[in-house]
């Protein structure tokens, strides 16, 4: 198999999770050091690496600091979301169990550099292990004196805690995040106002994904040239892509970022299992577009995914083998939004519980006319229309197939084995 | 200031003005369901979709901020065909059983569904509602009418600070609901009746509001008798008899009443009323005039101070006059009687 250039997975699963003596001796922490010598410099340092998040979003991650450390405010907070809840992403978990200090030292970088002294991570309520290993990993950094007052003795303080969500993906969604939090009910809010500037209890907040967060250690000590010798010009650096569905070896591998998915189908994953021949690929998760197999030579880089029609998203490709049928598949899907909507705004609530209404009756052939009308005209509004992401991109699995299998619905019909369209 | 162009039309507003409260000074009128003048904005139902020159998205007119220079247009065909779509997933999962629902008239979806053309939504029922709650002595709780703009929970947790309200499930099985799944009648309602007020549909209806139509009723604007606040209020009045009260927006009420203002008005029609004083003589109380009644309570108030002091008599004033009156009594108990003995209902 291809060799993979790990630089968030650098040295992940050789040493010991917990212990922060064995990430200090593989070069831990010195990232953090470099920072609090040069505490001025760090934002500019990441804002020249060029990363961008890498929870899907893609926004460039050093302005997000700059916002924030350019309001000013009594408390300041650090969150890190790791209420990784796109199914089929299974990238932030492998970090917080194979190097969790990497994730420590990120949150510790971002917080010298905007002045936050209390940092948590919201962790998914699906992740029970995840937490013990986190507990763990927090008490030897607060041990070695990493985290918590004076951290490397440096007179800063800055300390993490673990807040564990209650189970609902919407509050993977920066400001349901925050609400969830604070104790209520997890729902985004309206914004602007962004929480860069008034976040978690009102205060400035920075919200990163765990892979973000774990860039900036690297990006400290090797410096942002070095960085961007990875990637694309517009995204440079590593990523993070989970590989699943109808493939040989399904798993999560660092490579750079423009990276083609045939590489990653191929070299990476083996193919599909049982000499199945590939259909098409979701790219980006659960919400992002599908694509035909003909495509696959598109580089998972968030422009030249845009370009093809498929999406970046957080690095997730789900393989779908001939036998696979895309209405199921997007029953399925919408099946998941539906559950998952939180019912405060019209467009998701009502939209996503039509949207699966709408699948059905096609994939039970009882479509009438006007039906595919409908379907578009209310995924359009959707897109544009809903209050966040989740219901801004739960229609894009939809319209992707729409787009390129169009025949798929004017069959109006399910007929399973008939869809092979690639 | 900001100045921005709203339809092609020059405005200025203060720093901080949404695109709905512009729009409302220029007198361009943007549809709303989640929005209430005295909740914090939500920008959730998305009917107030607006397009702001030079951002893809629509923007939400009610919690949107204005900036300088911004150039929204109110309605076009993008708009009007997004706020279709909207009203018809509205309308989809709403019982629109308009002929017996106490709303008639008065229903913001249905006007909403008639100024855009909707006869008929697109969209078919995809949920079952939960069962109707009809346990309040005053209101009705519809879950089938329901279309969750939350203006009643909001009120009832950011106005009324009563906390009885809240959401339940989610996504499409959300429901406004109280704590621990309870009735109205057992739950910590105080029945104000501000989420009745604040409904914009028939989810929640006053009981009384079966028996007239918005269209039968003339509205006067009046100050509740039942305390100092002077809460500023609506009489709805069908053929000369008051049949229902909805608070109106006073300098002492942000558009919300109490149970007495919003539901006690049955008194002013009521058989029971005094509509004269009563004086008693030899054990049985008689009407008088109002002349008659005050010279009797001189006289005695006279005689008792003569022939006890001061100190033997007590004034004790009523929450139901208004404070001017009460500040009034309390000196004439002072100053004109000479007792400290002066005291006041509102033990509430």
């Amino acid at each position: 198999m291809m060799e993979q250039v790990r630089v968030v997975l650098d040295h992940a699963g050789d040493i010991s999770p917990i212990s922060s003596e064995e990430y200090l001796r593989i070069g831990g922490y010195q990232g953090l050091k470099k920072a609090l010598e040069a505490t001025e410099t760090i934002i500019d340092t990441i804002k020249a690496s060029g990363l961008r998040g890498r929870g899907g979003a893609g926004f460039p991650t050093g302005l997000k600091l700059s916002f924030t450390a350019n309001t000013q405010a009594d408390q300041k907070y650090i969150v890190c979301n790791a209420d990784e809840g796109e199914p089929g992403t299974h990238k932030d978990r492998i970090i917080m169990v194979e190097i969790p200090h990497r994730l420590f030292e990120g949150m510790a970088i971002a917080a010298v550099a905007v002045g936050a002294s209390q940092g948590y991570i919201y962790l998914r309520a699906e992740y029970p292990y995840v937490a013990t290993i986190l507990e763990q990993a927090l008490a030897d950094a607060r041990r070695q004196g990493l985290i918590g007052s004076n951290i490397m003795g440096s007179g800063v303080d800055f300390d993490i805690q673990l807040f564990i969500g209650a189970g609902s993906y919407v509050c993977g969604e920066e400001t349901a995040l925050l609400d969830s939090m604070e104790g209520k009910r997890g729902e985004p809010r309206f914004k602007p106002p962004f929480p860069g500037v008034q976040g978690l209890w009102g205060r400035p907040t920075i919200i990163n994904n765990v892979e973000t967060l774990s860039n900036l250690p690297a990006i400290m000590v090797k410096g942002p040239k070095w960085f961007r010798s990875m990637g694309t010009e517009r995204c440079p650096g590593t990523k993070l892509f989970t590989l699943c569905g109808n493939i040989a070896h399904p798993g999560v591998y660092e490579f750079p970022v423009g990276t083609t998915i045939r590489t990653l189908f191929e070299e990476v994953g083996g193919g599909c299992p049982r000499g199945k021949k590939l259909m098409a690929v979701q790219t980006g998760g659960a919400s992002g577009n599908i694509i035909p197999a003909s495509l696959l030579d598109t580089p998972m880089d968030i422009d030249a995914c845009a370009e093809a029609g498929a999406t970046f998203g957080a690095g997730d490709l789900m393989f779908m083998d001939e036998d696979s049928c895309l209405l199921d598949v997007l029953e399925n899907l919408t099946e998941f939004f539906e559950e998952e909507s939180c019912g405060k705004c019209t467009p998701c609530r009502e939209g996503n519980t039509q949207l699966l209404r709408l699948i059905r009756e096609f994939r039970n052939g009882t479509a009438q006319e006007g039906d595919l009308n409908l379907l578009l005209e209310l995924s359009n509004v959707m897109r544009g229309g809903c209050l966040c992401g989740l219901g801004q991109s739960s229609p894009n699995p939809i319209l992707s197939v729409l787009r390129f299998y169009p025949d798929l619905f004017v069959e109006n019909s399910y007929r399973k084995g008939d869809l092979a369209y690639a | 200031m900001l100045n921005l162009v709203v339809d092609g039309q020059p405005v200025q507003v203060e720093k901080g003005s949404t695109i709905l409260q512009a729009c409302e000074k220029m007198g361009i009128e943007v549809p709303t369901l989640c929005y209430l003048k005295h909740l914090a904005p939500e920008g959730a139902c998305r009917i107030c979709a607006v397009e702001v020159q030079g951002v893809k998205n629509l923007q939400f007119a009610c919690a949107a901020l204005c900036s300088e220079g911004m150039e929204v247009t109110t309605m076009n065909e993008r708009i009007a065909g997004f706020r279709r779509i909207v009203i018809e997933l509205l309308l989809a999962n709403h019982d629109a059983d308009c002929f017996s629902c106490p709303a008639v008239g008065s229903c913001e979806l249905y006007k909403l569904a008639m100024d855009y053309g909707i006869e008929k939504s697109r969209f078919k029922r995809t949920k079952k509602p939960r069962p109707k709650d009809e346990t309040s002595e005053f209101f009705n709780y519809d879950p089938a009418k329901c279309i969750l703009c939350r203006r009643c929970v909001r009120t009832c947790n950011e106005i009324q600070s009563n906390r009885t309200l809240s959401l339940r499930d989610r996504g499409v099985r959300t429901s406004v609901s109280l704590p621990f799944g309870k009735v109205f009648k057992d739950s910590s309602c105080v029945s104000c009746g501000n989420c009745v007020s604040a409904c914009p549909t028939g989810a929640l209806t006053t009981k009384a509001s079966k028996h007239y139509r918005s269209w039968e009723l003339t509205r006067t604007r009046t100050t509740c008798p039942y305390c100092g606040v002077g809460c500023q209020m609506d009489l709805l009045v069908k053929e000369g008899k008051v049949v229902g009260v909805e608070p109106a927006d006073g300098p002492a009420n942000p558009g919300i009443l109490c149970v007495k203002g919003k539901f006690a008005y049955r008194f002013i029609g009521h058989p029971d009323r005094l509509k004269t004083p009563l004086i008693r003589k030899d054990g049985v109380l008689s009407p008088a005039s109002w002349d008659q009644a005050l010279d009797y309570v001189a006289e005695g108030i006279k005689r008792i101070k003569e022939e006890s002091g001061p100190q033997a008599i007590a004034g004790f004033a009523s929450a139901r006059a208004t404070n001017e009156d009460n500040y009034v009594f309390m000196k004439m108990m002072r100053a004109a009687i000479g007792t400290n003995n002066v005291d006041h209902c509102a033990r509430l």
